[in-house]
Order: C-alpha cells, then sequence, then structure tokens
C-alpha cells in the first residue's frame, strides 16, 4: 500500500498517522506538503488531525481551499481512498467530499478522553477486520466533533449505510442522549461516515494514537491493517 | 507622549533612585527614553533576579549527565542513546490573573519556545496550577480561563499536555500561580545556543509581527499587584498557538542546516532582552535597524518595538551565506523574515529608528553592574509541635470526604481539555502513573516527568518545604522505574523587600539544595517569580504561601519496564519506609478538623533515597507491578487512589502499630511508598536487607476497599466521590 499523508500548515497528528501507517506497511509514508499537486501511484491519502490555518475559520474551511485538494478531490473521482482523520474529517465536510458538518461539542469544551465506537459496517476497506456491532476503543481530542446533517442527508446515510462508527458505551448500546457514550453531541451518535462508494471515510476519534500496546492498546490496528489488506498491489 | 526623562520617570519604570543614579553614570549623560526602557527591563527581578541571584548560585548544578546547566534558555541532560532532553518551567502568575485565558496560554507559548530555540522539538508539556478559594466566583472564573487557555494553546501546537498539579488556598486568591513546564527532545550533537558569535553576521527576525502588546510586561511582573491590578490588562500578551506552531516547525527545519550561529526566542522583555543576552554572552556588539522590524501597526515608536512583548518571535545570528537558505524556509512556512541588523565590535548596543540613534548602551556596564541585592532576611519561625489530635468521624468517612475535597479530587475535568496523546508516544496518561511516561520515539527510551511542591509544609517550614518538594518529584519518578535526573525550578514567593518573605525564599533553597545534593538530583533551569502578593483594601497585602514549584525529569532506559500507579489482582500490597503517623500540616488535619498548624512531616534524605533506590531496583527486577508514592492523605488516600485507577479492590489489615488509626492511615510521612508484589515475604526480606522498612498493609482483588472495621467501600463508589468536585464547582 502506498500512502501519502497531507500536511497542511498547522497539521499536528501527521506523525502519529506516520507511526501507524509505517506499523502496517513496514515504511514511511509520503509527506505531501499542501502546496503539492501530485498525488500520482498513491493507494491512500490521509488527512491527519490538528489545527490546519489556526482553525480560525471554521474548522477545515481554509485547508479545503488549498492547492493540493484540487488534486485531492481528482484523487477520489477516479476511485482513490481517503482517510480524513479530526481535522482531516473536519476538511473533507468543508471540501463537500463527504455529507454533514462537525459543531463545537455540545458541552462546548475540548474533550480529550477515550471513547468507544460500535462499527456499523463491515464490508469497507477501513472496516472490514472488524465485525458489524464490534466495540472498539478511540482516543478523541477535539473541540469541534459534533455531528450534524440535515434530515434528509441523515435518512440517506442510515438508508445506505453510509455510517461507519457510532459512539457507544463499552457494551455496545448506542444512546444519543447520553453524554458519557455520546461525549460531544453528534446527532444519532455518528462518530465516522463513509462516501457513497465507502472509499472516502472520516472519523473524529484517533485509531492512530491506539496503534501500539505500549500506549494502553491496539484497538485501532484493525482499521490500518484492514486498509493494507484491502489496497495491496 | 513625549515624556521627560528623569528620576520620577525612571521610577514608573519601576527602577529606584539609586538604579536610575547608576544608568546616568554608566551612561554619562541622561538616557533616552528608549535607553531608559532597556535599562529598566533589564533591571527588573524578572529579567535580572537581583533579589535572588545572591540565594540561586548555592543550588547544585552540575552532574555527569548534565550537558548545560541554568544560563542557558533551558537545562540539557544526557538520556543516552545519543538523545539529550531539554526542559524547565517558567512562571506566567501576573498575566493570569489579569487575564487567565491569555496569560495562561501565552505561558505555555513562551516556555515551548525557551526549549525549542535550543533545537529541540517540544515533546511534553506539564504545569503547575494554584488557584484561590474555590467558593468565589473570581477563582473559578480563573479556573475556566486558565485551563481553557492551557489546552488552547497547547492543543493546537500538537504538544501533549500529559501532568501537572492543582492546589487551591485562599492565599492565592489575588494572585493565582500559573507555572508552565515543556521538555524537549534533541539529538545531544545539536543543541543551539544563544551566544552570537561573528562580527559583521546578520541578525534576523522571524515569526509574528511586532505590536503594541505587552509593553512593560516584565516590569509589571515585578511589583505586587493593588486594586487597580485589572488596568493592567493592556500589558497581557495575546498568543497564537498556530502561528507557534508554524515557527517550531520552521525552526526544526533551519536548525537541520548548517545556518544558524545563535538563536533566542524573545521572551520576557523581547527584542531587548533577546539582543542583549544574545550580544553580551558572545562578547560582541550589536546594531539593530528598528525600520526593518515587521512592524503589525504603524507609527510604532523604538521604545514601543524594543519593549513590546509580542508573542511567537525569536531573534537569530546566521551564517551571511546562509541567509537565503533560512528565508526560504520561512517563506515556506508563511513566516516573516527580517534581516533587522548585525554583529559589531563595538561592545554597545545600537538601535537606530528612521535615521536616529535611540539608544546606544554598552553591554558590559549593562550586565555587569546590574544591581545584585543581599536582602535583610528574618529567619522563619518554627512552628509548634502538633498536640493531640482526635478523629471525629470513621475512617470510611474520613476517607471518602478526602479524596472529595479540593485539593485531592480527581483532575479529570481538567486532563480532560488538554490533549494528552498527540504524538503518539504518551506511555502514561495523566492520573496513570506518579510520574508521566512519554517514550522516545526509535529508541527503547522513556521519559518519566512530574511537578511537584506542597505549599502549606513550605509556609509552616520553608526549608523542610523546599527539600520535600525536591524529595517527592524524585519519589515519584522513581515510582515509575524510571532514574531521576535533574529538575527544573518556578520559585514563587511573594514580596523580597519583606524580610520574613526573604527569609522563605532563602530557607526554602536551603531545604532544595539539601535534597537535590543528596539525591543527586540537581537544578539545570529555572525561574524566579517574586511580588506575588495582592494589596487588600485596607491596605494590607496578602503574600501567596511560598510555593518552590519543581519540575523533575527521570529516565528509563527500557520503556517496557515502566509501571503505573493502579491496583494489580491478587497482590500483597506492601508499605515502604517507615510510619510514625504525622498528621502536622496534612490535608487530614485541615479538610476533617479545619486546622493549619503543627509542623510538616520531616524529611530524611538518607531515607528518601535508601527505600527510592530499593524501589527502583525491585521495579526493573520486575518484582513490583504497580507503585505509589504516599503523599497528601496518607497510606489511605494512597490505596483508594490505586483502587480508583483500575477499580481492583484490596483488603486492608489492621495496623497494629502503636499508632492512632487515624496517624497511621492518613499521617503523611516522607520517603514512602505502596507498591503491589507477588511473593511478599521475599520482598520483605530483601528490603530487611537492604535496611529498608517494609510491611505487608493488605492484598489486592474484588472491586471493593475493605476496611481493617470491615467496612466496604465499592470502587465505584469512591470514584463517584473522587470525581463530583471539578465538574460540580465548574457548572455552578
Amino acid at each position: 500500500m502506498k500512502a501519502a499523508i497531507v500536511v497542511f500548515p498547522g497539521t499536528n497528528r501527521e506523525r502519529d498517522m506516520a507511526i501507524a501507517l509505517r506499523r502496517v506497511t513496514g515504511h514511511m509514508p509520503r509527506m505531501v506538503w499542501h502546496h503539492e499537486t501530485d498525488l500520482t501511484g498513491l493507494d491512500l491519502v490521509v488527512l491527519a488531525g490538528g489545527f490546519s490555518y489556526g482553525d480560525y475559520l471554521r474548522c477545515g474551511a481554509m485547508a479545503a481551499h488549498s492547492p493540493v485538494m484540487t488534486e485531492i478531490r481528482s484523487f477520489a473521482q477516479k476511485g482513490g481512498h481517503i482517510l480524513g482523520v479530526c481535522n482531516g474529517f473536519q476538511i473533507l465536510t468543508e471540501a463537500g467530499l463527504l455529507p454533514g458538518a462537525l459543531l463545537r461539542n455540545a458541552n462546548l469544551r475540548f474533550l480529550s478522553q477515550d471513547c468507544h465506537l460500535r462499527v456499523e459496517r463491515a464490508d469497507t476497506p477501513f472496516t472490514h477486520k472488524w465485525k458489524k456491532g464490534d466495540v472498539f476503543r478511540a482516543p478523541m481530542a477535539h473541540g469541534d466533533g459534533n455531528y450534524t446533517a440535515d434530515q434528509n442527508t441523515l435518512d440517506r446515510l442510515d438508508g445506505e449505510g453510509l455510517v461507519a462508527f457510532r459512539y457507544a458505551a463499552p457494551n455496545g448500546q448506542v444512546v444519543a442522549e447520553e453524554t458519557a457514550s455520546n461525549p460531544n453531541g453528534s446527532v444519532n451518535s455518528i462518530a465516522g461516515i463513509l462516501s457513497e462508494n465507502t472509499r472516502i471515510c472520516g472519523m473524529m476519534p484517533h485509531p492512530e494514537d491506539l496503534v501500539d500496546p505500549l500506549m494502553g492498546g491496539v484497538d485501532g490496528l484493525p482499521l490500518f491493517e484492514g486498509l493494507v489488506e484491502a489496497l495491496v498491489r | 507622549m513625549k515624556k521627560t526623562v528623569d528620576e520620577s520617570l525612571a521610577r514608573e519604570f519601576g527602577l529606584t533612585a539609586e538604579e536610575y543614579a547608576r544608568v546616568v553614570s554608566i551612561m554619562g549623560r541622561t538616557p533616552s527614553l528608549t535607553e531608559l526602557g532597556v535599562f529598566s527591563v533589564m533591571w527588573s527581578e524578572h529579567c535580572s533576579y537581583k533579589s535572588s541571584r545572591k540565594w540561586l548560585r548555592t543550588l547544585p548544578t552540575t552532574a555527569p549527565w548534565v550537558i548545560h546547566g541554568p544560563g542557558e534558555n533551558a537545562g540539557v541532560v544526557d538520556i543516552g542513546q545519543g538523545y539529550a532532553a531539554i526542559f524547565k518551567m517558567e512562571s506566567h502568575n501576573h498575566p493570569s490573573f489579569i487575564e487567565p485565558y491569555q496569560g495562561a496560554a501565552t505561558g505555555v507559548g513562551g516556555i515551548l519556545r525557551d526549549v525549542f530555540t535550543m533545537g529541540a522539538r517540544p515533546i511534553a508539556n506539564l504545569n503547575a496550577l494554584r488557584f484561590g478559594n474555590p467558593e468565589t466566583p473570581r477563582t473559578r472564573q480563573i479556573i475556566d480561563g486558565v485551563v481553557r487557555g492551557i489546552g488552547g494553546y497547547g492543543n493546537c501546537v500538537g504538544v501533549p499536555t500529559v501532568g501537572g498539579e492543582i492546589n487551591f488556598h485562599p492565599a492565592y486568591d489575588g494572585n493565582p500561580l500559573v507555572n508552565a513546564m515543556t521538555v524537549g527532545l534533541a539529538r545531544k550533537d545539536r543543541i543551539f545556543l544563544s551566544a552570537a558569535a561573528g562580527v559583521g553576521n546578520p541578525v534576523v527576525y522571524v515569526g509574528s509581527r511586532t505590536g503594541r502588546d505587552g509593553i512593560h510586561g516584565a516590569t509589571m511582573s515585578s511589583a505586587e499587584f493593588d486594586e487597580n491590578a485589572l488596568a493592567k490588562r493592556p500589558t497581557v500578551q495575546v498568543g497564537d498557538p498556530f502561528i507557534e506552531k508554524l515557527l517550531i516547525e520552521a525552526c526544526l527545519e533551519l536548525m537541520a542546516t548548517d545556518a544558524i550561529v545563535a538563536i533566542q526566542d524573545m521572551g520576557a522583555a523581547g527584542l531587548t532582552s533577546s539582543a542583549v543576552e544574545m550580544a553580551g554572552k558572545g562578547g560582541v556588539g550589536i546594531e539593530l535597524d528598528l525600520d526593518a522590524v515587521p512592524q503589525r501597526e504603524p507609527g510604532m515608536t523604538a521604545y514601543e518595538m524594543m519593549l513590546s512583548e509580542s508573542q511567537e518571535r525569536m531573534l537569530m545570528v546566521l551564517k551571511p551565506d546562509r541567509t537565503d537558505v533560512a528565508r526560504k524556509i520561512f517563506e515556506k512556512w508563511e513566516l516573516d523574515f527580517a534581516i533587522i541588523g548585525h554583529l559589531t565590535e563595538t561592545g554597545h548596543i545600537v538601535v537606530k529608528h528612521k535615521g536616529q540613534v535611540e539608544a546606544d548602551i554598552p553591554l558590559d556596564p549593562l550586565a555587569d553592574q546590574a544591581p545584585v541585592y543581599d536582602r535583610p532576611a528574618s529567619q522563619p519561625v518554627v512552628p509548634e509541635p502538633l498536640g493531640p489530635v482526635h478523629a471525629p468521624l470513621s475512617l470510611d468517612e474520613m476517607l471518602i470526604k478526602l479524596i472529595g475535597s479540593p485539593d485531592l479530587a480527581s483532575r479529570a475535568w481538567v486532563w480532560n481539555q488538554y490533549d494528552s496523546t498527540v504524538g503518539g508516544q504518551t506511555v502514561r496518561r495523566p492520573g496513570a502513573a506518579d510520574a508521566a511516561i512519554v517514550k522516545i520515539e526509535d529508541t527503547s527510551l522513556a521519559l518519566a516527568i512530574t511537578t511537584d511542591c506542597t505549599p502549606r509544609y513550605c509556609h509552616a517550614d520553608p526549608k523542610t518545604g523546599g527539600a520535600q518538594a525536591v524529595a517527592e518529584a524524585w519519589r515519584n519518578i522513581t515510582a515509575t522505574g524510571a532514574r531521576p535526573l535533574a529538575v527544573t525550578d518556578n520559585l514563587n514567593f511573594g514580596n523580597p523587600e519583606k524580610p520574613e518573605i526573604m527569609g522563605q525564599f532563602i530557607a526554602a533553597i536551603e531545604g532544595m539544595g539539601d535534597a537535590c545534593r543528596a539525591l543527586d538530583f540537581p537544578v539545570v533551569s529555572g525561574n524566579v517569580s517574586l511580588y506575588n502578593e495582592t494589596r487588600q483594601p485596607d491596605g494590607s497585602t496578602l503574600a501567596i504561601l511560598p510555593t518552590p514549584a519543581i519540575g523533575g525529569l527521570g529516565v528509563l532506559d527500557d520503556v517496557e519496564k515502566a509501571i503505573g500507579l493502579g491496583m494489580q489482582d491478587g497482590k500483597a500490597v506492601v508499605l515502604i519506609g517507615e510510619t510514625r503517623g504525622e498528621l502536622g500540616q496534612s490535608i487530614w488535619l485541615r479538610e476533617i478538623l479545619g486546622r493549619e498548624d503543627g509542623p510538616p512531616p520531616p524529611v530524611d534524605l538518607a531515607a528518601e533515597k535508601r527505600n527510592g533506590d530499593f524501589v527502583r531496583k525491585e521495579i526493573l527486577n520486575g518484582t513490583v507491578s504497580a507503585c505509589h508514592d504516599i503523599s497528601d492523605g496518607g497510606i489511605m488516600v494512597a490505596v483508594a487512589e490505586m483502587v480508583m485507577a483500575t477499580g481492583t479492590g484490596c483488603e486492608l489489615e489492621s495496623p497494629d502499630s502503636g499508632i492512632r488509626p487515624e496517624a497511621f492511615w492518613f499521617g503523611e510521612d516522607q520517603a514512602r511508598y505502596l507498591v503491589c508484589v507477588e511473593n511478599a515475604a521475599d520482598f520483605c526480606a530483601k528490603a530487611a536487607e537492604a535496611g529498608v522498612p517494609a510491611r505487608v498493609i493488605g492484598h489486592s482483588g474484588g472491586n471493593e476497599l475493605i476496611l481493617p472495621s470491615g467496612v466496604t467501600i465499592s470502587a465505584a463508589r469512591l470514584v463517584s466521590a473522587h470525581e463530583a468536585f471539578f465538574p460540580a464547582l465548574m457548572t455552578r
């Protein structure tokens, strides 16, 4: 799998993501500066977490207009796989590559804690190492992770099975009204979604920060192992 | 706007009549406004350490692993495998009272720059915070702003905030303490220093533009607060963590080349102190052309530019043929880059603006003739012994009350607003071990980092308190299995012109020095914050508790051997160290009996070393599966914290010690640890051989804490009592 991580000014989880990718591929991913416009030969493009452009406008709004985004759109049109985590998810929604938007967390505070995610479908390149209904732990670290979308979009996400992950209790129970299991207040507890062709995935929590027993677990590893298996050439 | 320079203006700038006379004698004439500004900030307490320098010199600062001690931007120690850890702690107390969010945020930004200016990538932030009475709305407002500020800055720059401490006391009502610590990592042969060299070499300004913010911030931080403190808001700087993140990346990229001769951040006293210190250390002169300084607003004067404390700025001396390489890097990161001067052989700092010489000051006397005071000090009063005290409640009632009290309650509400995992190297997050543990990527190494101080001990007996702060930091590092290496100190005290405050300061340093020497734990960097006092409406002043905060750093050669404090199932719980039941100045005494008296627990440094070295050795041997140092709240609170960390319970045995139960369980005797071990008999025999007191006090298992009386408290109930305080306080 040939992977690249896009680095915008203010991206700050590119190193974490590189560690996770290196763990499953055995080599460092390519780092792509946001002025670059060549994404040829890549199987996976990752938009990592951080505060692109300081998030001084809406989170991800500036990065969505960065030069590299033109190439990313064309990469997506050609069926390329894209993973956006945290700020990367926000950028994908701002760029219109995924529907919906991320609002301030419901409690209006930055949230840095572990959450549990329930896998909603297991037949995508991002989720096939899990079974539907599996629950895994992931650190969250964001101020604006409160997913929202209009009713039509939510109906479509549900109807077409485009929700990848929902915030859940450790036993898998999903109760959107409960802050214990749905800390940022996301509508329908949505933590991660997929594009219609399931080749673009955006999620708020950080599977890349739980890929080593030393750091507290390997709950996030199946996502990366699954990508390598699905995108091997 | 045109001000006449005279003694009265000098006084307004914080200089005494004698100091102003010395300025005039050095200059041989009346100084210009800009020159007076330069002298006043360089000679402020904040920059000159004029009250503290004599005593700071008594601290031990060397060890075979110390690469750079005090005098550089931060301390540097060798951690093995070719790497160095670079670290420092610094206060932002005064700004954080005036404007809590920006005060705390720029405190984080400033300490980050002190570390990355030496070539290190920042890998961990910690912060030691002291707030006033939590019952007052102003305290809650300050907590909210400070926590948001630390998070807002640290989260954005992508440096994990992995630990710290919080205390409450009414003595901090008008003067909270915000002490921020950063630890960075560099190759030990790639460390950058600030001494300028090479006459003719260009002086380069990078980072944010200069505005009018923070003018005279250093002077403001060198005076006590009066009722008009909040009117000083314009002296507080405004931070931009996004620019800081770019500055970190750009500087590290430049540092990978050979372009830099010297580099220093513009911190307190901004362009003035960075230019003066770089040239002074290098024994050269420096000429600045302020027309070239990137400016945020039009019409700034030389005085304003030299004294601005605008954030996220660095000053560098580059090799002349490498300026283009450097310029390209800063252009890539979209940061300002300007050649604003050059080094000279005059030995003067010359500041030009709009064709005029605005300042021309000889550097040697500016540094050498800076005032140093041996201020009168009175011997601290030795506290009366604590008479007999009796528990008014049952053990379980007292435990529940203590673990929910402001100083012991869970800090999760605070930590959960700080990104503690970014970087992907956080082995133990806040609360999981006595020290935060951060791995060094691509090595087997990890750093153990902690901040400690018990201000109520320091207030009762500054010398013992100073020693205790160092010992507790050493113990917290030891309890993870790491080898303690060195400390940074942040000495927060009241007005040094008062003999009793100066007495506290001197005694605390004496205690710290004793402990640092006994534990082979030298001071490699630090910061002094004096004048932490607030004038009351009745004219009296309220000083903070003396608070010499210690930031300790240790190393684990093999990160796999690190352990946490969470109770492990099916083990014997062994108490290490001697217990006499010291309740003087204890949390128990304050929270249960409402008293703050008696002497603090004595610190026996030989016992600290012996017990700690034994514990560390056993952790590294693999015989210990959990370890927690015993501090505030004594054995009982330590056991409860271990139980809460994992949810695994513990059945405690009757002490049979000849000590009253409340003194045994809640006494705060030092040099003690609790450990989980498999084979207690073997372990205690080894301890006896090493001359280390050890006894089994309980066995782990189940999910309840079972007291010797048979009363049981579920782990869940402990957790809910522990976690209630902060959310309840902050949602009032």
